[in-house]
C-alpha cells in the first residue's frame, strides 16, 4: 500500500519535470539529427514559465475549464497506471480524457482549431482497437489486467505480444504527436492549418494543455515499460533502457518522414492493428 | 395485480378513441402514464413483500386462451386486409402462414396444464423500463405533438389513435414480459409488431406507407420463426413452456426463437425496418428504440441466453450481434441527420447485447442487462430532446445544432448527458463494456474481440462529433425560440436525473438488480463482479465525473479577457464573418466530418445485409441438417 502511494505521488509530481526533461532531450536530439545545435534541455521549462507569465487571453469562457479537466483527468488515469491498477481502465479513462481536449478545440468555433479537432478524433479512431488489444494482450499473458500482477511475471510480457508491440508503436507515434501522424497538431512550425487543436489555446491554457501532454508521455512510456518489465530487478533498468531506445526511434521517424493524410493513418493503423494486433491475439488465444 | 397492469393502458387505450376534447385527453395521459407508474411501483412490492420468489401464476386459463386465438384471427385479417389495400403481397401470407402454423398447434396438440405467467427479477426489471421509461414518454408526447402539428400542417392530425397506439403498446409489452407460455408471448409479440407497423405509417404518406410495410413483413418473418418454434415445441417435446425451451437443449426451437429475436431487436440483415420507423413521429421512435419493442427481441434473447452457451446457435447469434456492431457503428459515422445516428446506433449497441447474450455466460449476460438498461435511458432522453430540437430548430440535421448550447443550452445539457451515457467513463457502459470484453476473451472468441475493439473506436468518432457540435461556442445571428414545453421538459429531466443517479449508484443497481437476475438465470450463487470491484471502478469513474465540475467552478475565479479567433488575419471581427479576396465579407461555415466515401451507406449496406444473411441461412441449414457443436 505504502509502495502505491509512493509510486503515485511520484507520477503526479515528477511526471512533468520528467515529461519536460524528455522533451529537452528530445530537442536536442532532433536539432542534431538536423545538424543544429538545439537549445538547451531546459528549455521547455522556460517556455512553460513564460506561457504562465502572459496575460490571460481566450476566445471564450469554457476552453481553460475544459483543459484543466483534460490535465486532471489525464493525472487520475496515470495514477492509475501507477498504483497498479486496471490497465483497461486506465485506458478507458485516458481516451475520455482526450475527448476533453477535443472539446476544448472545438467549442473555440474556429475554423483552424476545429478542423485540428476533426483531425484528432480520426487519429482517436486510429489508435483505439490497438490500445484495446493491448491491454487484452496483456490480460491473456498474465491472467489479469492488473498493472500489479502484469509487473510480477517470471518472464517479460512481450516475447508473448511482439505484434501488439509493433502496434503500439503507431499509437505512440500518434500520440507523441510524431510526424508522419502529427494531423491535429505539431511541435514543427510547418504546420498547414497553423497548430490546429492548440491555435486558439494561449498562455496559461496552452501551458495546461503541455503539461498534460506531458503527463500523457509517461504515462504511455510507462505502458512501453510494461512490455519489457518482469519480476527480476534487473528487468527494471533493462525495460527504461528499451523505452529510451523507442523514444529514440520515435525521434528519428519525426525527423525522416513527411505528414500522411489522414486517410492512410487511419486505415495504416487499422491494418497494423488488424494484422499485427489480431494475428498476436489469434496465437495467444489457440496457445 | 397483472390482469391490472395489462389492463389499465389498453382500456386507456380505447378512451382516447372515444374522448375527443383535447385538454380531458391531455389531463387523461397525464394520469394514465402515472397509473401505470403507480401499479407497477405497487406490484413490485407486493411481489418483494411476498418474499421476491419466482412466482407461476394462471394454469387453467380455456377462457382466455380463446380470447387469444380470436385475437391472433383478428390480427391476421386486419394484415390481411391493409395489405391488400395497398398491394402488398408478402406479409399477407407471412401472416396467414404463421397464424395457421399456431391454430394447428392450438387444436391438435392437448398439453398438460402448465403456469401461463411467471414473474422473477428480470421481469421485474423489464416492467420498470417499460412503466417509467415508456410512461415518461408517453407524458413527453403530449407537448411534442402540439408543436408536431403546428409545423407538419400536412399530415392529417391523428392524435387520439396515436395516444391509442402508445399506451397499447404499453400493455402489450407488460403482457410479453409476463407471459410464460409461448403462445401467449406470441399473442403479445404479435401485437407489438402491428402496432409498431401501425405507428411508423402515422403520417400516411408513401414513404411512411412503404416504411411501415418494410418494419411489417420482418418482424412477422421474426414471428413465423415464434410459431415454428411452438409448433416443434408442442409435437416434438410436448410442452409450450418459454422454460422448457431453455431446460430441452433443442437447437431448432431455440434457433427458431433466436431469429424472433433477431428480427425485433433489428440486427442485421433486418436492421432496416428500424431506420425506416424513423418517419413517424418522434415518441415513437422514441418508445420502439428505448421501453418497447427492440426491447422485446433483446428480452427474448436475454431469456433463452443461458441455452445458447457455447453451441452452434449461441455462435451465430453472437457473430450477427458483433458484426451488426461494428457495420451500425461505421454507417452511422456517415449521417447528418440526428435520428438517423440515433437509430444506427441504437442497432449497433443492441447488435452488443445480442452478442453478449449469444455467448451465454454469467458475466455477458450481466454486461447484456446494464447495457440494455443504460440503452434505454439514454436512448429515450436522446430521442426526445432531438424531437424538441427538431421542433424549435426547425431541423434534425446535426449541423444545424452548431452551438446549441448558446441557442438553446437546456436541450443542448440534455442531449449531451445522452451521449456522454452512451460511451463517456463516468457512465456504465463502459464497465459493460469492460466485463464484455474481458467475457468474450475468456470465451476464446477472437472475432468477437476485434469487433468490439474495432467498433468501439467507430461508436467514439460519431458521439464526439455529435458533441463537439453541441458545445460549439458560436454567437448565432438570430436567436432561436425556445419551443419545448414543459411536459417535454418535465420527461427530459426525470430522463437525465435517472441517468446521473444510475451511474452514481452503479454498485446498488448491480447489487439489487442485475445480480438477482443473473442468479435466477443461470443458478448460480456467486456474484459476477465482487462489490469491492465494482464499488472501486464506481469511485474511479465518479471522480472522473466530478473533476470537470469542480475545473468549472476553479476556472470561473480566473479572469480572461475575451478576444476574436483567428482566421489567417482576416475575421471580420465578430467571428462570424472573414474577408475573401474579392475584399467582400463571407460568411464562416464550419461543418463535421462524415467520411462519406469511406464509411457511407451506400457501400456497406449491400456487403452487411449479404455477409450476415449468409451466416444465417447457413446457421439454420447446418442446425436443420442435424450438426451439433
Amino acid at each position: 500500500m505504502v509502495v502505491k502511494v509512493v509510486m503515485v505521488l511520484c507520477f503526479l509530481i515528477f511526471a512533468p519535470f520528467v515529461g519536460g526533461l524528455v522533451d529537452g532531450a528530445d530537442r536536442i536530439i532532433s536539432a542534431r539529427m538536423q545538424r543544429r545545435k538545439g537549445p538547451s534541455i531546459l528549455q521547455p521549462f522556460y517556455d512553460l514559465r513564460k506561457l504562465f507569465s502572459k496575460q490571460l487571453i481566450s476566445v471564450n469562457n469554457v476552453q481553460l475549464f475544459l483543459n484543466m479537466s483534460y490535465l486532471v483527468i489525464l493525472m487520475i488515469a496515470g495514477a492509475m497506471l501507477f498504483a497498479g491498477a486496471d490497465l483497461l481502465m486506465v485506458l478507458f479513462i485516458l481516451s475520455t480524457a482526450d475527448m476533453f481536449l477535443i472539446m476544448a478545440a472545438s467549442s473555440d468555433s474556429s475554423p483552424y482549431a476545429n478542423m485540428g479537432a476533426g483531425r484528432e478524433m480520426v487519429l482517436m479512431m486510429a489508435y483505439e482497437p490497438l490500445t484495446l488489444l493491448v491491454a487484452v494482450g496483456f490480460y491473456l499473458t498474465t491472467g489479469s489486467f492488473h498493472v500489479e500482477t502484469i509487473i510480477n511475471q517470471p518472464v517479460s510480457a512481450v516475447l508473448w505480444m511482439p505484434g501488439l508491440l509493433i502496434g503500439f508503436m503507431f499509437t505512440a507515434g500518434i500520440k507523441f504527436r510524431k510526424s508522419p501522424f502529427d494531423l491535429s497538431t505539431s511541435h514543427h512550425a510547418h504546420q498547414e492549418m497553423v497548430k490546429g487543436i492548440t491555435t486558439e489555446m494561449s498562455g496559461t491554457a496552452l501551458a495546461i494543455m503541455t503539461i498534460a501532454e506531458y503527463y500523457e508521455m509517461i504515462l504511455l512510456l510507462g505502458i512501453f515499460f510494461l512490455f519489457f518489465v518482469n519480476s527480476t530487478w534487473w528487468s527494471w533498468i533493462a525495460a527504461l533502457v528499451i523505452c529510451a531506445v523507442l523514444y529514440v526511434f520515435e525521434i528519428l521517424l519525426d525527423n525522416v518522414s513527411a505528414r500522411l493524410k489522414w486517410n492512410t493513418v487511419l486505415f495504416g493503423c487499422w491494418i497494423v492493428t488488424f494484422v499485427a494486433g489480431g494475428l498476436n491475439i489469434l496465437v495467444l488465444m489457440l496457445g | 395485480m397483472i390482469p391490472l397492469l395489462i389492463g389499465i393502458p389498453a382500456v386507456l387505450a380505447a378512451v382516447f378513441q372515444v374522448v375527443r376534447n383535447e385538454r380531458i385527453r391531455d389531463i387523461i395521459v397525464y394520469t394514465g402514464a402515472g397509473a401505470v407508474m403507480l401499479m407497477t411501483v405497487v406490484f413490485i412490492a407486493f411481489w418483494i413483500d411476498g418474499g421476491a420468489e419466482t412466482v407461476m401464476l394462471y394454469s387453467s386459463t380455456e377462457a382466455v386462451d380463446m380470447l387469444i386465438v380470436a385475437g391472433d384471427v383478428f390480427m391476421m385479417c386486419l394484415v390481411v386486409y391493409l395489405s391488400i389495400k395497398y398491394e402488398k403481397i408478402f406479409p399477407a401470407v407471412l401472416s396467414v402462414v404463421q397464424t395457421a402454423i399456431v391454430l394447428h398447434t392450438d387444436f391438435t396438440v392437448d398439453l398438460p396444464e402448465a403456469p401461463h405467467m411467471m414473474i422473477d427479477w428480470l421481469t421485474v426489471l423489464m416492467c420498470l423500463i417499460i412503466a417509467f421509461i415508456g410512461g415518461f414518454i408517453c407524458i413527453y408526447t403530449v407537448g411534442y405533438m402540439k408543436g408536431y402539428h403546428s409545423h407538419h400542417k400536412d399530415a392529417a392530425d391523428r392524435r387520439p389513435f396515436f395516444f391509442s397506439m402508445l399506451f397499447l403498446f404499453l400493455s402489450a409489452m407488460f403482457g410479453l414480459v409476463l407471459s410464460q407460455n409461448l403462445v401467449w408471448i406470441y399473442f403479445f409479440w404479435e401485437i407489438t409488431s402491428i402496432i409498431s407497423f401501425l405507428m411508423i405509417g402515422y403520417t400516411r404518406s408513401e414513404e411512411a406507407v412503404h416504411n411501415s410495410f418494410t418494419a411489417l413483413w420482418m418482424n412477422l418473418l421474426g414471428g413465423l420463426g415464434f410459431a415454428a418454434a411452438i409448433e416443434i415445441m408442442a409435437h416434438g417435446h410436448g410442452t409450450l413452456q418459454l422454460l422448457d425451451v431453455i431446460g430441452s437443449g433443442a437447437y431448432l426451437p431455440l434457433m427458431c426463437l433466436a431469429l424472433a429475436g433477431l428480427t425485433k431487436s433489428a440486427q442485421l440483415p433486418f436492421s432496416s425496418w428500424l431506420l425506416g420507423a424513423m418517419v413517424a413521429p418522434t415518441p415513437s421512435s422514441a418508445l420502439l428504440h428505448s421501453a418497447t419493442m427492440v426491447k422485446a427481441g433483446v428480452y427474448l434473447l436475454i431469456r433463452i441466453s443461458p441455452a445458447m452457451s457455447g453451441n452452434l446457435v449461441g455462435i451465430i447469434v453472437s457473430s450477427i450481434g458483433g458484426f451488426t456492431f461494428i457495420m451500425a457503428s461505421m454507417m452511422a459515422i456517415a449521417q447528418t441527420d440526428a435520428k438517423k445516428v440515433l437509430a444506427f446506433s441504437t442497432v449497433s449497441n443492441l447488435g452488443l447485447i445480442v452478442a453478449c447474450s449469444g455467448i451465454g455466460a454469467e458475466e455477458t449476460v450481466w454486461a447484456a442487462i446494464f447495457l440494455m438498461i443504460f440503452h434505454s435511458v439514454s436512448k429515450s432522453m436522446l430521442f426526445q430532446s432531438v424531437g424538441a430540437a427538431e421542433n424549435s430548430l426547425g431541423s434534425r440535421n446535426i449541423e444545424d445544432m452548431h452551438g446549441l448550447i448558446l441557442k438553446i443550452p437546456k436541450l443542448a445539457y440534455i442531449m449531451g448527458i445522452g451521449i456522454a451515457g452512451m460511451y463517456l467513463a463516468p457512465f456504465g457502459m463502459l464497465i459493460s463494456k469492460w466485463v464484455a470484453l474481458k467475457a468474450f476473451v475468456d470465451s476464446g472468441n477472437v472475432v468477437l474481440v476485434l469487433c468490439i475493439a474495432f467498433g468501439s473506436a467507430t461508436t467514439m468518432f460519431y458521439w464526439t462529433k455529435w458533441l463537439a457540435k453541441l458545445i460549439s461556442y458560436h454567437r448565432p445571428r438570430v436567436q432561436t425560440e425556445d419551443r419545448t414545453r414543459r411536459d417535454e421538459y418535465v420527461s427530459m429531466g426525470f430522463h437525465a436525473v435517472t441517468m446521473l443517479l444510475l451511474c452514481l449508484l452503479i454498485p446498488a443497481v448491480a447489487k439489487v438488480l442485475i445480480n438477482p437476475i443473473v442468479r435466477e438465470l443461470f443458478g448460480g450463487t456467486h456474484d459476477v463482479l465482487s462489490m469491492s470491484v465494482l464499488t472501486t471502478m464506481a469511485i474511479m469513474l465518479v471522480s472522473v465525473f466530478i473533476v470537470p465540475a469542480v475545473m468549472f467552478f476553479v476556472s470561473r475565479q480566473s479572469h480572461s479577457d475575451i478576444v476574436p479567433i483567428y482566421m489567417g488575419g482576416v475575421n471580420k471581427g465578430d467571428n462570424r464573418f472573414f474577408i475573401n479576396s474579392f475584399g467582400e465579407d463571407e460568411h464562416l461555415y464550419l461543418t463535421n466530418w462524415y467520411l462519406r466515401e469511406e464509411f457511407g451507406r451506400r457501400h456497406l449496406r449491400i456487403p452487411s445485409i449479404v455477409i450476415s444473411a449468409a451466416v444465417l441461412i447457413v446457421g439454420f441449414c447446418l442446425i436443420i441438417g442435424g450438426v451439433t457443436w
